[in-house]
């Protein structure tokens, strides 16, 4: 009952005019973000949060753009893959495998409907989990001293890696690299200066928002380059959306397949490091097996595949919601993207933010709900304008990408060298892509590095020095095996899982050829 | 083999990070780790996978051919000037070169693209400025 009250109470916050308003801009915005092939949630939040924050907005209003941002480019990343077969990031890959083969067969409108209403049952019911977890999860996380918080933290780094790469040696480099640029700057406890050569622009550190931006969006502005010179991309134009209107029938059939998919979407993302990506490819996966076992459908514009990995992967966006909020892990790079903001607004996300800040908590909550509504709303009657949004050549839409990631960050720091700095980070995200070094971790190490580091000195100094202290309760124990077995297991089963979801990818676009 | 050029440059990196880690300075405050002993740590973790990187590499990446790769240099070093030019031409003029050359290599027109630059840079400009109140680089001319 309580959560209910604290509920309502998070709903007078987000239906104030100016938040119902920014929640329509937000949701309106990510859609289109994620409409676009190669900018996903992430990159479209990394590209809003300097906007966001240079317009002076308060915390919770900040707050409720962003994430209605956020869950927007989740339904809007089926845009691309079911008309263009290009996803617009990795999680809305398994639509393409029966969304695509719809499109050719004019239900292009149809298939977009269906992928709404799924993304629509996906995102809500693993919002209405969030609820009854998340303050569940709190009550463990009370239990956290310094020293358990320490190794929370390597359970994050551990895990992240997951399935994102397929090195676990390259996930760890990434993590340290992202942990040593955090270090950069004065020292949280003595005031020591740290790495700053004496350079005046590095004293306070380097804002993560400028790593963010470059690593995210910059460095998908030079893939772009080097992969479309000339401006070969697939147009829209082509594809025709026909009906648009649901057909009930067709959505009734796919309503175990949405049931399937939100549960199974809603454990991966709740997983540290899995995400929407692992989501969506159990769902479609598992829905093969149990309806299609002799693989006649699937593949060939079966409903049920595009019904099933839209409620996973948007399922696992509210999942990996979880431990963001209450542990302040982020699970996934959407969310560690969702913890910067936080951050920036001086939030400490973890357990502390449900009792410090309800009101921020509960007003974030009850506008995912609420961007669910608006967004089953608009997708709909508007998918018409948003397919029309990919008929403008992405040679045009890229430059824009980039100078909008040139104004959100000169727009909060005003300084060129931060400007340049971001710049460097692009060029370097671009190099580490290539390398197959995965660039959640950087972020996550820049983003938690000093709590890291503080945790860790606290530890210490409670334990007089004894580092024994970091296994030194059962839950510190408890922690660090399943740090050990996340690190562990994806070496053993990461690369053959990553190997299925790109072959299953390749084959049915084989086969759609 | 690239994955060992990696592997050398993050052991150099290594290197002067836990060097430059040993220079940090003490402060009056100390607490029993001190500001150095993570910074060891990180070092020591980037060291560790680096030296994994040389003995173990992955497979060749697909690395771009010499014509798609000096498109990126060129990009990297327009977005370098446009940050320096920001303050000393203000937003409007240098927004517009900097859109138009990336328009241009993305495979339009050359006066297409400088089209495409211009409303760029006044679209921003308007819909961020004059409209959201954003503060944007000032040049001589005061836009």
């Amino acid at each position: 009952m309580e959560i209910l009250s604290l509920l309502f109470d998070g709903f007078a916050v987000a239906l104030t005019p100016q938040n119902l308003f920014l929640a329509v801009v937000g949701c309106f915005l990510g859609t289109l973000m994620g409409a676009l092939p190669g900018l996903g949630p992430a990159n479209g939040v990394a590209i809003l949060i300097p906007i966001a924050f240079s317009m002076g907005l308060g915390p919770t209003a900040s707050l409720i753009l962003l994430v209605s941002v956020y869950y927007g480019a989740m339904y809007g990343g089926r845009i691309s893959s079911i008309l263009l077969n290009i996803p617009g990031d990795e999680p809305a890959m398994m639509t393409c495998l029966d969304g695509y083969p719809m499109a050719q067969q004019g239900k292009a409108g149809e298939a977009l409907s269906l992928s709404g209403v799924a993304s629509f049952v996906g995102a809500f019911f693993a919002t209405c989990g969030l609820v009854l977890l998340a303050p569940q999860l709190v009550k463990i996380a009370l239990l956290f001293g310094p020293a358990e918080y320490f190794v929370l933290f390597t359970v994050a780094f551990a895990t992240l890696g997951g399935i994102s790469s397929t090195n676990q040696a390259k996930s760890a480099f990434a993590a340290a690299l992202g942990l040593g640029i955090a270090m950069i700057g004065s020292d949280s406890q003595t005031g020591s200066q740290r790495f700053t050569f004496d350079h005046i622009h590095l004293y306070d550190g380097i804002d993560f928002l400028i790593a963010i931006v470059g690593l995210f969006a910059l460095s998908e502005v030079f893939i772009f380059l080097e992969h479309h010179r000339g401006g070969a991309v697939a147009s829209a134009s082509t594809t025709k959306v026909g009906r648009i209107m649901p057909d009930f029938g067709m959505i009734k059939r796919c309503i175990p397949s949405m049931a399937r998919g939100t549960g199974l979407g809603f454990f991966a993302g709740v997983l540290p490091g899995a995400g929407a990506s692992l989501g969506s490819f159990l769902a479609y996966s598992l829905e093969k097996q149990s309806v299609d076992r002799e693989g006649k459908t699937f593949g060939k514009g079966d409903p049920r595949g595009v019904a099933a990995p839209e409620a996973g992967n948007n399922a696992a966006s509210g999942g990996a919601l979880v431990p963001m909020l209450a542990l302040g892990v982020p699970g996934s790079g959407t969310t560690a993207v969702l913890l910067a903001v936080l951050l920036q607004l001086n939030i400490t996300p973890g357990p502390l933010l449900f009792t410090k800040n309800p009101d921020i908590v509960w007003g974030l909550i009850a506008a995912l709900f609420l961007a669910n509504f608006i967004l089953l709303a608009m997708n709909i009657p508007l998918v018409g304008i948003f397919t029309r949004v990919l008929m403008i050549p992405t040679r045009i839409l890229m430059p824009i990408v980039a100078m909008i990631s040139f104004v959100g960050i000169y727009s909060i720091t005003g300084s060129s060298f931060d400007v340049m700095l971001m710049v460097g980070f692009g060029i370097a995200g671009w190099v580490l892509r290539k390398l197959d070094v995965s660039l959640v971790p950087v972020i996550l190490g820049i983003l938690l590095g000093n709590q890291m580091e503080v945790n860790l000195r606290r530890a210490m100094t409670i334990s007089d020095g004894d580092w024994l202290v970091l296994v030194g309760s059962p839950l510190a124990i408890v922690l660090w095996v399943i740090a050990i077995t996340g690190f562990v297991l994806p070496m053993l089963m990461g690369r053959r899982m990553k190997k299925r979801m790109h072959a299953a990818r390749n084959e049915e676009e084989f086969v759609g050829d | 083999m690239s994955d060992r050029i990696f592997g050398g440059f993050g052991l150099a990196l290594a290197i002067f990070y836990i060097w430059a880690a040993s220079i940090i300075k003490d402060s009056f405050m100390v607490d029993v780790v001190g500001p150095r002993a993570f910074p060891y740590i990180v070092g020591s973790i980037i060291g560790l996978c680096s030296l994994y990187f040389i003995l173990r590499p992955d497979d060749e990446p697909d690395w771009p051919h010499i014509r798609e790769f000096s498109e990126i240099v060129f990009a990297a070093a327009v977005m370098f000037m446009y940050c320096w030019a920001l303050p000393e031409f203000g937003f409007l003029i240098s927004t517009v070169f900097a859109t138009a050359y990336l328009t241009w290599r993305l495979g339009t027109q050359p006066l297409w693209s400088l089209l495409v630059g211009v409303l760029t840079s006044v679209g921003i400009y308007v819909v961020f400025h004059l409209i959201l109140g954003l503060a944007l680089a000032k040049g001589p001319l005061g836009f």
